[in-house]
């Protein structure tokens, strides 16, 4: 008896061990985080003012600021999403609405699972491949943003298929009750219901371009870019020129990993500071992203 | 009218069709560029002088083309995250589905989530200039560029990925099976080591597998903090180059179109896409036997 009891206690003695293991180890990640942020604070506040937003590199690690850097990024940006949303949505759609139970959508779907597995250095080898070398497009802002593009399509198309798959089916088949035909029921009910999930997805797809740095690195984006990409807004007709599509570019992961790579000290605190500005997009991003989700979820009842 | 209505119908839908289509096109242009641009590299260089040789020097006058210096170094730094990640990742997996209380889950796990949000060159950032020099205090020996501090950098951002899908297979045992164990008079360690592991085990080895995937094909905190040096070692203290950062370094200088340095980074993204289609697949083949068993 006294043997089972002790047994018994040394039992409840490693359950209780193990539970304050487990919190502690789901706290290293946290501990990780915070650390990050707060070396990155110090390390890089002192280089945030309006010059550093509105300087272009430099030798000089005061005077270089990362105008080119976010202009780049953010019309890298507007490629990417312009790319990705009809096409990854249209997939989801597909796949979910229309796709019949057979082997080759069983193929597709085992191979966007793997193409959200390939490294991303990969889309840069593809993208230089195939759009600088192939299609001609040359190491410019739409080669940078195709690439991107392809790189968190698997992303935008399961966040649209889980959106979809969320929606009960008497939905549809209250739809199709009333005569409507499959894309009416699409058009009118499931993007409308889904819309909530897809905008999370797109956003956060968005969220992991903006801090991509290999697949840019590939397509031969420059590190020193010491002009703006030419105006999308012209003074003659038709007012519109996409010759920015075609100029070279940087953006703001590429100028973080041009001044770590430095020795100069001086440069490592422009690297923290640009580090900053991209922690605080994602984190918004995501910030965003949540909101959305939470909102979305609450105002639906089936 | 109707017939106006299926024309529209039917261009919808083979406009949503070729979308998902597109997926695979993807792949199949990944597989063709990636071939065709190292077949010129693999007409210069031996296959067997390429998988056997132990210098890597392309940029050299006299140039070696031996893959393995990049293979251990990839393996290296793979092997330093995972054996950070893999215990870390599958303890958080079970305090969160087995004793975590509703409310720390619903806190811990989306803040998880955002050390996958981080941008890699910020990693790198931390892994070169924080985790080094700290570590150096420790170990004087480490370089200021070494496999250590970025594998370990790479370990903790894979933690919540490893984390989370073995969790969802642990979530995926029964709770009949659970139940039973605890009727036994098991504890809750008891439970998760003796019943529900085994029970969810090639869900988590899909977890591992995939870890493996993610680590092999990091690219930005190693190239920052593993330095370029494509070292024939296993030492961890030491400058290591991977695949990944290999190309980094050819595609940051200005590299002519159609020479063989143009080629040798294909030929390292061949090597590279191989290795993580293997274990990607096997992941998956994995999960989804999971899938089956309940």
């Amino acid at each position: 008896m006294e043997d089972i009891k002790k047994r018994i206690s040394i039992s409840k003695y490693r359950d209780h061990i193990f539970a304050i293991v487990g919190l502690l180890s789901s706290f290293v990640g946290l501990v990780l985080l915070f650390t990050l942020f707060v070396d990155l604070f110090i390390d890089g506040s002192p280089r945030l003012s309006y010059k550093f937003f509105t300087s272009f590199p430099s030798r000089f690690p005061e005077e270089a600021g990362i105008l080119s850097a976010w202009v780049g990024t953010t019309l890298v940006m507007v490629v990417t999403a312009i790319s990705v949303v009809p096409l990854g949505v249209a997939a989801g759609i597909y796949l979910e609405e229309y796709a019949r139970k057979n082997w080759f959508t069983n193929i597709i779907e085992i191979n966007i699972a793997n193409l959200a597995g390939v490294p991303s250095i990969t889309y840069g080898l593809l993208a230089l491949g195939l759009f600088v070398y192939f299609f001609r497009l040359g190491e410019s802002i739409l080669t940078g943003g195709l690439a991107l593009a392809l790189l968190i399509l698997p992303i935008v198309i399961m966040a649209t298929r889980e959106a979809i798959r969320a929606i009960p089916n008497s939905i549809r088949e209250a739809s199709y009750a009333l005569g409507s035909t499959k894309w009416q029921t699409v058009q009118w009910h499931i993007i409308p219901y889904s819309i909530g999930g897809i905008l999370t997805g797109i956003i956060i797809g968005l969220s992991r371009a903006i801090g991509e740095t290999a697949p840019l690195i590939t397509v031969g984006a420059l590190t020193f870019i010491a002009f703006l990409p030419s105006s999308p807004i012209t003074s003659d007709f038709p007012f519109l020129s996409f010759k920015w599509l075609f100029d070279p570019f940087t953006v703001m992961p590429i100028q973080v990993f041009n001044w770590v790579s430095r020795p100069q000290a001086g440069f490592h605190v422009n690297a923290a500071a640009t580090g900053i500005v991209l922690l605080i997009m994602t984190l918004i991003m995501n910030a965003i992203a949540i909101y959305i989700r939470y909102k979305a979820r609450k105002k639906i009842k089936w | 009218m109707k017939k106006k209505l299926r024309v529209r119908e039917f261009l919808i839908e083979a406009f949503l069709f070729l979308s998902a289509v597109s997926s695979i096109f993807i792949t199949l242009s990944i597989v063709i560029v990636l071939f065709y641009e190292s077949f010129g590299f693999f007409k210069e260089v031996p296959i067997i002088e390429f998988l056997t040789g132990t210098q890597w020097t392309p940029l050299f006058a006299e140039p070696k083309f031996g893959v393995l210096p990049l293979v251990a170094g990839t393996l290296l730094t793979t092997a330093i995250a995972l054996s950070v990640a893999l215990p870390l990742g599958l303890i958080t997996a079970i305090y969160l589905s087995e004793y975590a209380p509703h409310r720390v889950r619903e806190t811990v796990k989306p803040i998880l989530e955002l050390l996958e949000a981080v941008p890699t060159v910020v990693y790198g950032y931390f892994a070169l200039l924080f985790l080094t020099p700290i570590l150096q205090k420790f170990i004087p020996d480490l370089s200021g560029f070494n496999a250590l501090s970025p594998g370990i950098i790479m370990g903790i951002m894979i933690i919540p990925y490893v984390s989370s899908v073995s969790e969802d297979a642990m979530r995926a045992v029964p709770m009949h099976i659970k139940e039973g164990s605890y009727a036994m008079g098991a504890t809750r360690l008891q439970t998760a080591f003796k019943v529900v592991i085994p029970a969810a085990f090639s869900g988590i080895a899909a977890a591992f597998i995939m870890g493996i995937s993610r680590a092999i094909g990091e690219t930005m905190v190693v190239a920052i903090a593993a330095g370029m040096m494509p070292n024939f070692t296993f030492n961890p203290l030491e400058s290591v180059q991977t695949f990944t950062s290999y190309i980094v370094q050819v595609s940051l200088g200005d590299v002519p179109h159609g020479t063989l340095e143009y080629k040798t980074i294909f030929a390292a993204g061949i090597v590279l896409f191989f290795m993580t289609l293997f274990f990607n697949i096997f992941g998956f083949f994995l999960k989804s036997k999971l899938r089956e068993k309940y």
